[in-house]
């Protein structure tokens, strides 16, 4: 149990910068969720996090301990592979506990903890077995139970659940909490995909192209996304952006593609008349009919039971996604209206989220 | 998984078959039977007449002193042998997986000696170590170390001893390298977490994972130790001086080819074949259940 802090950490493998100076500060017990995009440099920040990669600029900091020269041995962390990286030559038994025959643990203080950590993830009848008679839950299981009985300040998860199926994936991942929680460890989980990290972050990191662009928790993301790129990440079916420009001194805006202007009800934003902006909507936040509702063509409409969702396109052809609740018919002359309390204003030039003035 | 084809004739199987089968007849069944029956017989060396002796020839052979001096021989030399090429190249191999600058040619350069002749690679080992016209062997008898492997046995033992594990470590390196390139990065990686140093890490999850390329270098070069460096030890101290390097196969060849003694001579083929069978059946039963594969 521990706290761990990132400084200005950065790295550059050659010309290529790849972090360009990620600060983090994660609490005792709280498990953060890295998340981007394939590129972004999270794997890279776990690895340094680990010491299998050392950063050219920056500290780390666990338990307030600077540990950025130390060796990964020397940090007292466990790390769980994408593929599992299980020692393919040992027993079940002996991955879990090869950590601690290194430690020098006695023997059945050992076989109390592998027992004990295999008990907790239900893998009793499997400690005999090769890791290639084993199933990729199964292998999964055991990547975690070596992490576990290590009992280590720090649990990196680099990708856990990205080769299981998708079943096996949704119960791994309630299973990860779950016992995240029970064990209160500090934990740094690396994923790309946003309803993993949504579920399972106490907060979550969003990088992009090697920053660290939002920090905070899930529904904080979700509400008020620091920009544009988070906004369009995190959500499924995507925000919608739509170009406009600030109208009635900041108060209200106008699509580019006309219709009535959009009175923001939280405030005006800054920057007064013509400003250039994005507006940014989730396709939840879209309702059939109502009084400045806009014309949209349907081209396609996925029916997902309890809900559909609709694309489109606006008179001046930018896209446009719906989420409607029930089965949602195809019908020409369709008008959706935005609900404002809903609505997110970006800069067009930067992206970054306007919030209202004084506000 | 495994694709069976089954043939409804017997002609088509035979056919396919009959390139590797009469390779094997003519180069190893008839000579191999051709061994075996003249082990069996007195000849006298122009062939002229000859007479069934039953095992008198294997009686002779095993009681002989030199003999038995030979398989001594031999048992140092290929042990010898293997372990310096095998430990050599494993040594390598871990320096040429790591990043390093010019690895590539690193590697070409270690691949190299596996691609000279014998008694070339004996001729080279000679112009280096001669006592009177070698460069290091000069260097060592100036420095006051009495080297001259034309006398001393022992010297010339070690010599052959390098000189055939130098000619075989490249092989041993290619295989190792790419044995150690298929072990999984992560894997290692996970063994530096769970607080393994490196040589820890080498003993307890490298070399266990190369096991299986390992044991089959190691009947490889033991089997070329036994056969194959003939022409080493003939062309750098032709099983001299006295007999201190004069191993099984090089026996073979003087009692056979210099002292036209054929009976003993293929008596001791018969032998030594029966050796080699033996030691590799002994490798898979024994070694092969430590190996992971």
């Amino acid at each position: 149990m521990a706290t761990l802090t990132l400084t200005g950490v950065k790295k550059a493998f050659g010309a290529t910068q790849v972090l360009h100076g990620v600060d983090l500060a994660v609490a005792d017990g709280e498990m953060v969720v890295i998340v981007g995009a394939s590129g972004c440099g999270k794997s890279t920040l776990l690895r340094i996090v680990a010491g299998l990669e050392t950063p050219s600029e920056g500290q780390v900091r666990i338990d307030g301990r600077d540990v950025t020269p130390l060796e990964p041995a020397d940090r007292d962390i466990a790390m769980v592979f994408q593929n599992y990286a299980l020692y393919p030559h040992m027993t079940v038994f002996d991955n879990m506990a090869y950590g601690l025959k290194i430690r020098g643990l006695p023997k059945p203080e050992i076989r109390r903890r592998v027992e004990e950590g295999a008990a907790l993830l239900g893998i009793q009848e499997l400690l005999a077995r090769k890791p290639r008679q084993l199933s990729g839950g199964q292998r999964q299981r055991v990547a975690m139970g070596r992490a576990i009985v290590r009992e280590p300040k720090l649990f990196l998860f680099d990708e856990p659940l990205s080769n299981l199926d998708a079943k096996l994936r949704v119960q791994m991942r309630a299973e990860i909490r779950r016992l995240q929680k029970r064990l209160g460890v500090t934990s740094l989980f690396v994923t790309h995909d946003q309803v993993e990290a949504m579920t399972l972050g106490d907060r979550l990191v969003v990088m992009h192209q090697g920053h660290a662009v939002q920090v905070a928790s899930p529904m904080e993301i979700w509400s008020r996304p620091a920009n544009t790129y988070v906004a369009g990440f995190i959500g499924s079916p995507a925000m919608n952006f739509l170009p406009a420009v600030l109208v009635d001194g900041g108060g209200a805006a106008r699509l580019a593609g006309g219709g009535a202007p959009i009175r923001f009800v939280d405030g005006p934003r800054a920057g007064g008349e013509g400003r250039a902006v994005t507006l940014g909507i989730r396709p939840e936040h879209l309702e059939v009919g109502g009084p400045d509702a806009l014309p949209v063509v349907v081209d396609l409409v996925e029916p997902l039971g309890s809900e559909s969702v609709l694309h489109g396109r606006l008179a001046d052809d930018t896209a446009l996604v719906a989420r409607l609740p029930g089965a949602a018919a195809l019908t020409e002359g369709m008008r959706l209206a935005i609900a404002p309390e809903a609505l997110h204003v970006f800069d067009a030039a930067t992206g970054a989220r306007i919030d209202p003035a004084g506000g | 998984m495994i694709k069976r084809v089954i043939f409804k004739g017997q002609l088509l199987p035979l056919l396919l078959l009959a390139p590797q089968l009469a390779v094997t007849a003519v180069f190893f069944l008839w000579p191999a039977g051709q061994a075996i029956y003249q082990s069996l017989l007195q000849e006298d060396p122009f062939g002229l007449r000859r007479e069934f002796v039953g095992t008198e020839n294997f009686d002779a052979v095993l009681n002989d002193p030199l003999w038995l001096n030979a398989l001594g021989n031999t048992a140092v030399f290929s042990v010898s042998v293997a372990a310096l090429a095998l430990g050599v190249a494993l040594l390598l191999a871990v320096q040429a997986d790591k990043a390093i600058r010019g690895a590539n040619l690193y590697k070409t350069m270690l691949i190299w000696p596996y691609a000279v002749a014998p008694a070339v690679a004996a001729v080279l080992w000679l112009f280096l170590f001669h006592p009177s016209i070698g460069l290091i062997g000069r260097a060592l008898n100036a420095a006051g170390v009495a080297w001259d492997y034309k006398l001393n046995g022992g010297q010339a033992m070690l010599l052959v001893i390098v000189a055939s594990a130098w000619k075989q470590v490249s092989y041993n390196f290619i295989f190792f390298l790419a044995g150690l390139q298929s072990i999984p990065r992560s894997v290692l990686e996970a063994a530096a977490i769970d607080g393994a140093r490196p040589f820890r890490r080498f003993w307890t999850v490298v070399f266990p994972l190369l096991s299986p390329t390992s044991f089959f270098l190691l009947v490889v070069n033991l089997v070329y130790a036994f056969f194959d460096t003939f022409g080493v030890i003939h062309a750098l101290t032709g099983g001299g001086p006295g007999n201190a390097t004069e191993t099984l196969i090089y026996k073979v060849y003087v009692d056979g080819v210099q002292n036209l003694n054929l009976g003993a001579s293929a008596a001791q083929s018969v032998i030594l074949m029966v050796l080699v069978v033996g030691l590799t059946m002994v490798q898979f039963r024994f070694v092969e259940r430590r190996v992971h594969y």
